[in-house]
């Protein structure tokens, strides 16, 4: 693979020993993947940074890796850890878990890495826009980048990320090229997908039949349309995202939505090898339901809530208190417009806490005391049984907040339970 | 005799082949105290790590196992080098930031436990 010669540099060390190890590292990746070079990216989001996840030796790395003194040269940001920095001892993490998480973010502030400490970026910082070469590597943002914003990343892991905010590039291969954002298959929906959390259950089925694409699954996706009211964006992460946990997909096309759908659609069919249907969600609904007991809590916000999402979970609510703990994750940054507004403090005398920095997937929710959880997301259903040992009430979030303010399960999921 | 193929991680370094015909996967099986895969079934099932040539055809498992490499190193129990068939975005971030010579695009058939081999920026010499 070729690289230019400030790359070829950076690989000799003329960046420091910490953009040498970045360097060495997207040229392995690139040489794998046959890149034929690097491609300069606007930002970075860097993935992998819980706690819980990475542990003593993930941390030893980052630490290790922050003390040779190279620092990102574009702008990149962090997605949740394992624990909201302000609220960590009321949600009932230990000071431990904490303090370990605490200076896994100090490695990353001091390779650049902004703590914005989220899966979706583009609710919290300037959003790139179509034809954008970015490296970011959270599931949910790729495919959302990719897909509703036109932007071109693959699914980097959590270290080659961090190497492409110190190098500024990444290796040139699958979704950054034209022939690598092609469809492998066309999915003919012939269902009703209203809400949000049926495009979540789609998403899951997508992500299914096209786990086993050898160069890895591209939908071109036909028969069905995002609401067109305020619940549009949710219902078009809520899909990326579920078929991104079940599929590893990176990059989905919505005929007539997704922006290389609108005018390329028939040309971008005409290269899908496959055509699946899909007749019906029931059987992802009763996949995605897990539950072994009444939830503690309802957790929305997975991926992280808009502004937009808040003022409608307060509308649904309708000045009635929850019974049961509503738990809603954002960014930072849209918690903190929350609570200038006073969205923020209504919502929270209705019961609900709104929870930065980290989420349901990659929080310590042992430690924490939830058992079972009621959801929208089928990305959260997806995970929470086999990562975190949680059972999942897989619901609407209207049925969601009506149980939660019920104190008991709505009646169609109540029945399902075992 | 040598065997072509692509370097991963660069270095030298040489030992005794460990090897498996079926994918490894690291997070969860290593035990990097003591360097001992641990799979009910697997070739590597019971064995130390420390010092081997490990050989196979490709990784599975957890994206985690980058950092399983790079603990290994710090706890002396790393392989001495990996020669794969196909090697996947874990186990060269792995070998990278854990410094453990690899190549890939290589004819596993031609290579045997206990053979001595060494791995140098990418090419295999068998001795």
């Amino acid at each position: 693979m070729k690289l230019s010669p400030s790359e070829e540099g950076l690989l000799e060390g003329r960046g420091g020993k910490g953009a040498s190890r970045a360097m060495e590292i997207l040229a392995a990746l690139g040489r794998i993947h046959n890149a034929a070079d690097m491609v300069p990216v606007l930002s970075v989001q860097v993935s992998g940074i819980s706690y819980r996840n990475i542990g003593e030796h993930g941390l030893a790395f980052l630490e290790e890796w922050a003390g040779q003194g190279s620092k990102a040269v574009v702008p990149a940001y962090m997605n949740p850890g394992g624990a909201d920095r302000k609220l960590w001892r009321s949600l009932g993490v230990s000071a431990d878990f904490v303090d370990k998480q605490n200076r896994v973010i100090a490695a990353l502030q001091k390779l650049g890495v902004k703590p914005t400490l989220t899966c979706t970026p583009y609710h919290a910082v300037p959003r790139p826009s179509l034809g954008d070469h970015l490296a970011w590597s959270e599931s949910s943002a790729v495919c959302y980048a990719n897909s509703v914003l036109g932007s071109r990343t693959n699914r980097e892991g959590g270290p080659s990320a961090i190497a492409a905010a110190l190098a500024g590039c990444a290796p040139r291969h699958g979704l950054h090229t034209d022939e690598g954002r092609l469809p492998t298959t066309v999915v003919e929906v012939r269902c009703p997908v209203p809400k949000a959390a049926d495009a979540g259950a789609l998403g899951y089925l997508i992500g299914r039949l096209l786990s086993h694409d050898p160069r890895g699954g591209i939908p071109f996706i036909r028969g069905v349309e995002p609401p067109a009211d305020k619940t549009r964006e949710a219902w078009l992460k809520a899909l990326g995202a579920a078929m991104a946990a079940s599929g590893s997909v990176g990059l989905f096309h919505l005929e007539g939505v997704t922006p290389e759908a609108v005018d390329a659609g028939m040309i971008l069919m005409a290269a899908a090898g496959r055509h699946v249907p899909v007749e019906s969600l029931e059987v992802g609904r009763r996949a995605l339901f897990s539950a072994k007991g009444r939830p503690n809590v309802v957790a929305l916000g997975c991926p992280h809530a808009s502004l937009d999402e808040l003022h409608r979970l307060e509308a649904l609510l309708k000045g009635r208190r929850a019974k049961i703990p509503v738990w809603v994750f954002v960014a930072e940054a849209v918690r903190a417009k929350a609570r200038r507004s006073g969205l923020g403090g209504r919502l929270e005398t209705l019961g609900v806490t709104i929870i930065a920095d980290t989420c349901i997937v990659v929080a310590p929710l042992a430690e924490m005391g939830v058992a079972n959880v009621a959801t929208d997301s089928a990305k959260a259903a997806f995970y929470l049984p086999s990562h975190q040992g949680v059972g999942v009430y897989f619901e609407s979030q209207e049925d969601a907040v009506e149980a939660a303010v019920a104190g008991e399960l709505g009646k169609a999921q109540g029945a399902a339970a075992p | 005799m040598n065997l072509a193929g692509r370097m991963i991680a660069k270095g030298k370094a040489s030992g005794p082949v460990l090897k498996s015909e079926v994918p490894v996967g690291f997070f969860g099986h290593l035990d990097c105290d003591t360097g001992v895969y641990k799979e009910a079934g697997h070739p590597f099932d019971g064995e130390c790590v420390k010092g081997k040539v490990l050989v196979f055809p490709r990784a599975k498992g957890s994206t985690v196992g980058s950092y399983v490499l790079y603990a290994l190193k710090k706890t002396g129990q790393a392989p001495a080098a990996m020669v794969l068939r196909e090697c996947d975005t874990i186990v060269a971030v792995g070998a990278i930031i854990g410094e453990i010579p690899t190549a890939d695009c290589v004819d596993i058939a031609q290579l045997h436990d206990g053979a001595r081999v060494t791995v140098e920026d990418g090419e295999i010499r068998m001795e």
